[in-house]
């Protein structure tokens, strides 16, 4: 096999984790825009998604396209509740502490999954099929270019969802200044309430796609670090972002693990993330935040 | 205010304890930690010195957090810094443990001022992502730089003498830690009197006046990161001598969050919030231990439920302080002395 | 809107700066050149070719209605911003990129349009920090808190208590957190920490803006003592015009980020083009009158 080949196949991997490290990074940046929270947990929402699926596909024998639905449902759920519990008796508080209730809420979600499931490793029950599909010579595995289109038609939704309803639109708004839009009639909390069940349902959807390619453990919660650098890296607060920034990350990160050992992944994600803070603070797409005195 | 608390000396009303019986209980706990060891048993020495290193650790990090207000979440990844680098002195090099323990801390400094340089062009959750990626990046550190930190299999370190006696037993090592950490504690204390505390608290709360107030906030945010992680290099060095192996794995992400959660718990921005906090949360899984081993009577495999029951409480304690109690055990601990200051005349 | 001019006599300003300019003690007191300074924030014109002076040992107020650019002068005097083109001087050397904590040391204090105080911090370690500059504990002097630490904050404790805190009248709020005080006293404490920064050259920014009457006539008492007791030279930013046209020795009027006129109060007050900027184009004669009526009917 030809090195150029080889080159433009992990080349593929990469944009296909790519996708999903996007579909994830969409998650945050929903919540974020809409409600100025990283929410840290959303690696654990990818990892409690995949679980629900398990449960639903695996435990009760649903047919995978109900487990699917349900499993999105239950993220949904999930985000509702945690936004309704725990992040709106915060709202007005300092961020950072906003942020360490994430943290908290990853840590209760990863042990509920081990108390329910236990800490080994498992299977996801097969529902994409084996076959591989090839791009002209280059050979891709089945999943991951599932996953890959699965991310970018509901990454596309969002941003038409974003543009043209009336909800993206009162969305926006409460982005670009909470007090100014609740002062105008758009129900803020109900806004906030929204933004957290679409982004964890995205998330949990994430998960799904992630544990059938890689299967599931409760340790899996970590791509949400990776997620995390796709955010800096493609601005906190841009959709755009997040969709290239996840691409990009996705493509370094194969390279990296294809031509320099698996170890050096995470080292080149997280040095990508120090250079972009570095030189860019605010990301490729971010709005930079201005000083005042 | 408290009244017949006059004092008639500047000196007198600077002093870190103003009032008597805050000076009592002083005095108490003092003796209280020095008689300790003859009443306690192996299990309960052996955690005391874990106590002992976390409240080290857990006070450089309220420095940087609770009072700079700059957050980190790489505290344990700078007492990892500290462990290796005690471990490697002690491998090669014959130098006094104590020697070893401040090398240990500097050498962390060192690190913490270099990753600190975010902390110049971003501030907030940038710069506590940015301390994130340096810790994953000093992990990867460990696990390849093989000539000096062995890879994954880590440094075995031999154990601290003093005065000819190895420091083997946990009752010897209770004596050199505790007394550590209470002078480290007290160099904490003492920093919040000067013009250094000062500026550090100014930098948290209003950065940019801060610096036309005449704070320079370049030196004033790194010298934030240094102190901080020197307590956690010195920290980490004690880890070193206490546990006597130090693996890439010794120090996982978590046990950072552990540290933030402990100030968080205990109260950002006071000192008794960082001792407090490091001990409570050290002792938690012990005493849910206790209570897993308990139900065992009922259930008999609850066991393998401590593990996850351990991490959920870890969360629950997090979001339960952050929601109800923002200020932590601290400021509790004030509320209970403000009640029988007026017990009995309040009902 | 800001308030209109007002026309109230005035107390033998011009005497004052005199008095001032002879009798002022050599050293103590700093002068201050702005040259031609000109800041722009994108396409904005914050500051067009800005000069004035200030005399050493003088109140010199800075005026004009809102977005005149008075607090981005201020910012950029005080090295928060820095001017794309111009210099400032500061007794003839010039400081117009130095770093903002080299300022202070050299001199500087200010305060600031909304208050700026910091709110985990008592009213004392409050005014304490601002003497920040000068003093020389270093990081293990601090630990030790022994020796050198010790002795500095001791010193420091007595000249905050006795030439600050007594001088101000906030001997009963020391110990208080700052977020619990009122307005006018948070302004106070503002003052207060400026003035232990030991200036040379203090910068208020809207000092009274706020208070209530007796809130502004304890002000402009304190920033007059500041002025004769230790002649310090002040610059502010003031709306405030009764205490303007009141303490100040020398007015400096910006409009639109230009110098449009500058002098002793009673000149600025006469001067057509003032009146315009304040209260829009008109028969200046006419606009006199009115302001004339309006001042005898207050």
């Amino acid at each position: 096999m030809s090195d150029l080949l080889f080159f433009t196949e992990v080349t593929l991997a990469g944009l296909g984790a790519g996708a999903l490290l996007s579909l994830t990074a969409l998650a945050f940046v929903l919540i974020y825009k809409a409600t100025r929270v990283i929410n840290l947990a959303v690696g654990e929402i990818v990892m409690l998604g995949a679980y629900l699926f398990f449960a639903f596909a695996a435990g009760l024998g649903l047919p995978a396209w109900v487990a699917i639905v349900l499993s999105i449902a239950g993220g949904g759920l999930v985000g509702a509740i945690l936004e309704r519990g725990l992040i709106r008796p915060m709202l007005g508080e300092n961020p950072i502490s906003v942020f360490m209730v994430t943290i908290g809420i990853g840590s209760v979600v990863v042990g509920l999954v081990e108390l329910l499931w236990g800490t080994e490793p498992r299977a996801l029950p097969a529902f994409l099929g084996n076959q591989p599909i090839f791009l002209g010579e280059a050979y891709v595995s089945r999943k991951i270019a599932i996953a890959f289109l699965v991310s970018a038609v509901v990454i596309a939704g969002f941003v038409l969802l974003f543009r043209f309803w009336r909800g993206g639109v009162a969305l926006r708004a409460t982005a670009s200044d909470q007090a100014a839009a609740y002062s105008c009639g758009i129900n803020v909390p109900g806004v906030f309430s929204v933004a957290w069940i679409i982004g964890c349902a995205t998330a949990a959807g994430a998960g799904i796609l992630l544990g059938s390619i890689g299967g599931i453990s409760p340790a899996m919660g970590v791509f949400g670090l990776s997620a995390l650098v796709v955010v800096i890296v493609g601005g906190l607060d841009s959709i755009a972002g997040a969709l290239i920034g996840g691409l990009l990350i996705g493509v370094f990160e194969a390279w990296a693990g294809t031509y320099l050992g698996g170890e050096y992944k995470i080292v080149t994600t997280f040095g990508i993330l120090i250079a972009m803070l570095m030189i860019r603070p605010y990301g490729l797409f971010g709005t930079t935040e201005i000083e005042r005195l | 205010m408290l009244i017949g608390t006059a004092k008639h000396s500047y000196r007198a009303d600077e002093a870190l304890l103003t009032t008597s019986p805050q000076r009592l209980w002083m005095a108490i706990l003092l003796i209280a930690l020095a008689l300790a060891p003859l009443a306690l048993d192996n299990y309960w020495l052996y955690l005391a010195c874990l106590v002992s290193i976390n409240v080290a650790s857990a006070t450089g990090l309220n420095i940087l957090t609770g009072f700079t207000g700059l957050v980190s979440i790489g505290q344990a990844a700078f007492m990892a810094v500290g462990a290796y680098t005690v471990a490697v002195l002690e491998a090669r090099t014959g130098l006094p443990f104590l020697v070893n323990l401040v090398v240990g801390g500097a050498v962390a400094a060192c690190v913490g001022l270099v990753v600190g340089l975010p902390s110049l062009r971003v501030k907030g959750l940038y710069l506590a992502i940015a301390t994130i990626a340096a810790s994953f990046i000093l992990h990867f550190v460990f696990v390849n730089w093989q000539s000096v930190t062995n890879g994954n299999s880590g440094i075995n370190v031999t154990p601290a003498s003093l005065f000819g006696v190895e420091l083997t037993d946990y009752v010897h090592l209770y004596y050199v830690f505790v007394p550590i950490t209470a002078l480290m504690v007290l160099g904490a204390a003492n920093l919040f009197r000067t013009r250094i505390g000062r500026a550090f608290i100014a930098i948290r709360d209003r950065d940019i006046s801060a610096e036309v107030l005449g704070i320079s906030l370049l030196r004033y945010k790194l010298l934030s990161f240094a102190v901080s992680s020197f307590y956690a290099g010195v920290a980490g060095g004690m880890w070193a001598y206490f546990f006597r192996v130090v693996t890439p794995e010794s120090f996982p992400f978590i046990y950072s969050i552990f540290f933030l959660a402990a100030i968080i718990v205990g109260g950002m921005g006071t000192i008794l919030g960082g001792v407090v906090g490091a001990v409570f949360m050290t002792l938690v899984p012990e005493l849910l231990r206790f209570a897993v081993e308990w139900l065992t009577t009922i259930f008999p495999n609850a066991v393998t439920a401590l593990s996850p029951i351990r991490t959920i409480v870890f969360g629950a304690l997090i979001i339960g302080f952050l929601i109800a109690e923002p200020k932590g055990l601290a400021e509790i601990i004030q509320r209970i002395r403000r009640f029988f200051h007026l017990w009995p005349f309040r009902k | 809107m800001s308030a209109p001019v007002s026309l109230k006599p005035h107390r033998g300003a011009a005497t004052q700066a005199e008095a001032a300019r002879k009798g002022a003690p050599s050293g103590a007191a700093a002068s201050l050149e702005v040259e031609g300074v000109s800041l722009s924030f994108g396409g904005v014109k914050a500051l067009r070719d800005v000069s004035f002076s200030v005399a050493p040992g003088s109140i010199t107020a800075l005026i004009g209605p809102n977005g005149a650019g008075k607090t981005s002068m201020f910012n950029c005097i005080s090295g928060f911003y820095k001017p794309q083109q111009g210099t400032i001087r500061y007794n003839g050397e010039d400081i117009t990129r130095m770093h903002p904590p080299h300022r202070a040391r050299i001199g500087f204090a200010r305060t600031f349009q909304n208050i700026a105080l910091f709110r985990g911090m008592t009213v004392l370690d409050n005014i304490k920090l601002g003497r920040h500059a000068h003093l020389k504990t270093n990081i293990l002097d601090a630990f030790a808190y022994w020796g050198r630490a010790a002795r500095e904050e001791m010193e420091l404790r007595r000249d905050v208590e006795e030439r600050i805190i007594d001088f101000l009248e906030i001997n009963h709020i020391r110990n208080m957190p700052v977020a619990a005080l009122s307005y006018g006293l948070q302004k106070r404490v503002e003052l207060a920490r400026a003035l232990a920064m030991h200036p040379r050259i203090l910068l208020l920014d809207e000092p009274v803006a706020g208070m209530n009457r007796e809130e502004t006539e304890d002000m402009a008492r304190f920033i007059l003592d500041v002025k004769e007791e230790w002649g310090t030279t002040i610059l502010m930013v003031e709306h405030d015009m009764g205490m303007v046209m009141d303490i100040s020795d020398h007015v400096v009027v910006l409009n639109f980020g230009e110098v449009i006129a500058s002098g002793l109060p009673h000149e600025v007050q006469g001067n057509a083009q003032v009146a315009e900027a304040y209260l829009g184009a008109g028969e200046p004669a006419a606009i006199k009158e009115k302001i004339h009526k309006r001042a005898s009917v207050a």
